[in-house]
């Protein structure tokens, strides 16, 4: 399968091509270049796809392929670099979402970013962006994996910052990157520490479940837990920047900056679920090395789902909306991701997150993608500016819908599957976090549907044009993402993907999934009526009731103003502050002082130097007799 | 008659040397301070003769040597003047403190 390396190569060629040449081109040809390039992609990723899952079954398992793998850097015998490609069923999938996604924003944009400056531009980004995460999802080791990381890291500051004009673009794209890049210290970290006890980077030898790779770090602890807990643990928090979990989340409400089909692509679909795809890729280094990490995730991962709808609740700009479901969305997967075990039944939680992923990428896309093109109709991102939007907006109107029946895990559409999986898997680990992550449910519900009803429903908003639908092109990938949403519950896909890669046949538990769909249903209810007409006092008079608590969830509890306190205060104050003091007194003073020395004593004996050779006769006698009387008496 | 002592010639010598050096240092007037030149020249030009006649009556080269310096004297003489008039075209003046454009 030599021709998965056209993978990678198509983007990379498009981004060289439209980035060189395009201010050559006109904006519709970049675009048609872009778009055509990602459809041959996602040809291709189809057919790997295909041949991938239609070879024979080794044992039960499908074979891990590497179809190339190279080494890039040597340093010594065990520490090399090498790029490759490896296909397993979690990488495969992966390209299918990547790639239909992204075709969908390709065409979409061209739409959206119609007649936008730096049209080429922005194509040129997005093709360096697909391949980055390609490249991601296929890297066969994991510092390729942490090098095409930063590489999705860069192509997303780019394209948050794509409307570079606008200050608030620039201050988000900057804060993303920060966030994450301080984030990715902590991968680079636990990179080092885990290959330097394991004397790989390879995740085939990570991941075989061979125990003896281990074993050099046996007994080596630190603070009470041992290092590959450590490792696992920062390799995580890596991963907890990408994939927004508390409290690195701050990134990606203001990421929303960037032009929204980007949003779609990058801050819902792909690049944010960087940080489950790489949780699932080390899965069972997680699970028979460092469970006690595992369980931090699922923890760390309900309380962000639980947070992040709250202040979904409250948001106003739609896009904040959507952002903060992502981010409870990941949640949601990394819960089931910690909960999950390695065998048959009780790998459920695996089967689930990844089966989550996938249709979350898809319905999550839509949703961005019908917000673009509500945002497209009426100019603004704030929802009291719509209401009454279905009758202008029929086919966004009637996809949004779908997108928000799957999130909020009504059946038959996608996400009430995979939601369902999680459930149960949360349910098996501890009826604990299976609760919560039914009431975090039955919130997402609400929320979506709040966000539904104050959008198409509620009374019009006056608007200066009369809003009207988008072109076909824009139209075309929603209506293509909602018939993905309605069938792709129905993907077998514990055939495909499962943490012991042996098939796991779906059964609904209709005691969790009843409880869910009568929670959503509730959760719906609600929205129904305080929202539908979009005269109901309660949700005002509830706003007031709680003043504080909802002005604190509009603000998003404060987070993003603590960490301005921990940086601008703390380590500012406290740390860059005396540092900078030092660099400048001490360091610089060093520097300065011989300068200054040297002029003063420069300024002194000037006078020496006066040009009047009668002096320098004079100076010339005196030290003559001088020398001579030394001679003398001396 | 007796004749005159070695000494006095000296003497002489001496004295037009270091007034020779007191003037070079002290004159502010180019010309002035090329006549100091030429008295230190014309005292070391005095040292020669004498030594030579009293010291080594048989020999010349000291006369010689004296005859030559005064040439050179006569030669450097011509070129500082022709260099004096050239400072005085450019700045009219010959005031060994107001030489100083290549200072600044």
């Amino acid at each position: 399968m030599e021709y998965t390396l056209l993978i990678l190569l198509l983007p990379l060629v498009s981004f060289f091509v439209l980035g060189l040449l395009g201010t050559r081109l006109k904006p519709c040809v970049a675009g048609w270049i872009g778009t055509l390039v990602l459809a041959v992609l996602t040809l291709v990723a189809y057919v790997t796809a295909w041949e991938y899952f239609s070879m024979p079954r080794v044992e039960g398992v499908y074979a891990t392929l590497v179809p190339l793998n190279f080494e890039w850097l040597h340093f010594t015998q065990n520490l090399h670099l090498d790029l490759g490609i490896l296909l397993d069923p979690i990488s495969v999938m992966m390209l299918v979402v990547i790639t239909t996604v992204s075709l969908m924003v390709h065409i979409y944009s061209m739409g959206y970013m119609n007649g936008e400056r730096g049209f080429q531009r922005y194509y040129a980004f997005l093709s360096l962006f697909s391949f980055s995460m390609l490249g991601l999802v296929v890297a066969t080791n994991i510092f390729q994996m942490y090098i095409f990381w930063e590489l999705v890291g860069v192509s997303s500051y780019l394209l948050i910052g794509f409307y570079y004009t606008k200050p608030e673009a620039i201050a988000a794209s900057k804060k993303a990157f920060i966030v994450t890049r301080f984030a990715d210290l902590g991968f680079l970290i636990g990179i080092l520490v885990l290959s330097f006890y394991t004397k790989t980077f390879s995740f085939d030898l990570l991941t075989s479940g061979d125990s003896s790779i281990f074993a050099g770090a046996a007994g080596s602890t630190f603070l009470g837990a041992s290092v590959i807990s450590w490792a696992m643990a920062l390799i995580f928090i890596g991963g907890a920047g990408k994939s927004a979990m508390f409290p690195l989340h701050i990134w990606l409400p203001d990421a929303m900056e960037g032009p929204t089909p980007v949003s779609a692509l990058i801050h819902a679909a792909t690049m944010v679920v960087a940080g489950v795809y790489l949780v699932a890729r080390l899965f069972p280094v997680y699970y028979f090395e460092a469970p006690d990490v595992l369980v931090a995730i699922a923890v760390i991962g309900a309380f962000t789902s639980l947070y992040a709808a709250v202040v979904a609740c409250v948001q106003t700009d739609i896009k904040r909306v959507l952002a903060f479901s992502t981010i409870s969305q990941i949640g949601f997967m990394m819960v089931a991701l910690g909960v999950s075990g390695m065998e048959g039944h009780e790998g459920l939680g695996y089967m689930a997150s990844m089966f989550h992923l996938f249709t979350h990428a898809m319905f999550k896309a839509l949703l961005f993608l019908g917000a673009g093109a509500i945002i497209h109709a009426v100019h603004s991102n704030e929802m009291d500016r719509m209401g009454g939007l279905r009758k202008q907006l029929p086919v966004t109107h009637l996809t949004f819908l779908i997108a928000c029946l799957a999130i909020a895990g009504i059946p038959p559409f996608s996400g009430f599957f995979s939601k369902d999986e999680i459930l149960s898997a949360a349910f098996m680990f501890s009826p604990w976090i299976g609760w919560t992550m039914s009431v975090i449910a039955g919130l997402t519900a609400f929320y979506m549907f709040r966000l539904y009803y104050n959008i198409f429903w509620g009374k019009p908003a006056v608007h200066e044009h009369e809003p009207h639908e988008a072109p076909v092109n824009m139209t075309l990938p929603l209506v293509v993402l909602a018939a993905i949403t309605c069938v792709a519950g129905f993907i077998p896909f514990g055939h495909f993907v499962t943490a012991d890669g042996l098939v796991y046949d779906i059964h609904l538990n209709w005691t969790v999934a009843g409880t869910s769909i009568v929670i959503a249903c509730v959760g719906i209810a609600i929205a129904t009526v305080l929202y539908m007409k979009g005269t109901n006092p309660v949700p005002t008079r509830l706003a007031e009731r709680f003043k504080g608590f909802y002005t604190a969830a509009y603000h998003r509890f404060y987070l993003d103003e603590l960490w301005l306190f921990v940086t601008k205060r703390i380590i500012f104050g406290y740390i860059s502050r005396p540092l900078a003091w030092f660099d400048r007194h001490v360091v610089d003073g060093a520097m300065n002082g011989m300068a200054l020395v040297t002029q003063k004593v420069s300024w002194a004996i000037r006078g020496l130097q006066s040009g009047q050779v009668q002096q320098y006769a004079f100076i010339f006698l005196l030290g003559t007799l001088i020398i001579v009387l030394l001679l003398l008496y001396v | 008659m007796e004749e005159i002592r070695m000494e006095y010639y000296l003497i002489i010598s001496t004295l037009m040397l270091f007034i020779g050096i007191y003037g070079f240092i002290t004159r502010r007037n180019l010309l002035a301070v090329l006549i100091s030149v030429e008295l230190m020249l014309n005292s070391v030009d005095i040292n020669f003769v004498v030594f030579n006649r009293y010291l080594f009556p048989d020999h010349l080269e000291g006369l010689f040597f004296s005859l030559f310096a005064i040439g050179v004297s006569a030669a450097e003489t011509a070129v500082a003047i022709a260099i004096i008039i050239n400072i005085y075209r450019n700045i009219r003046s010959i005031q060994t403190r107001e030489l100083n454009t290549m200072k600044h």
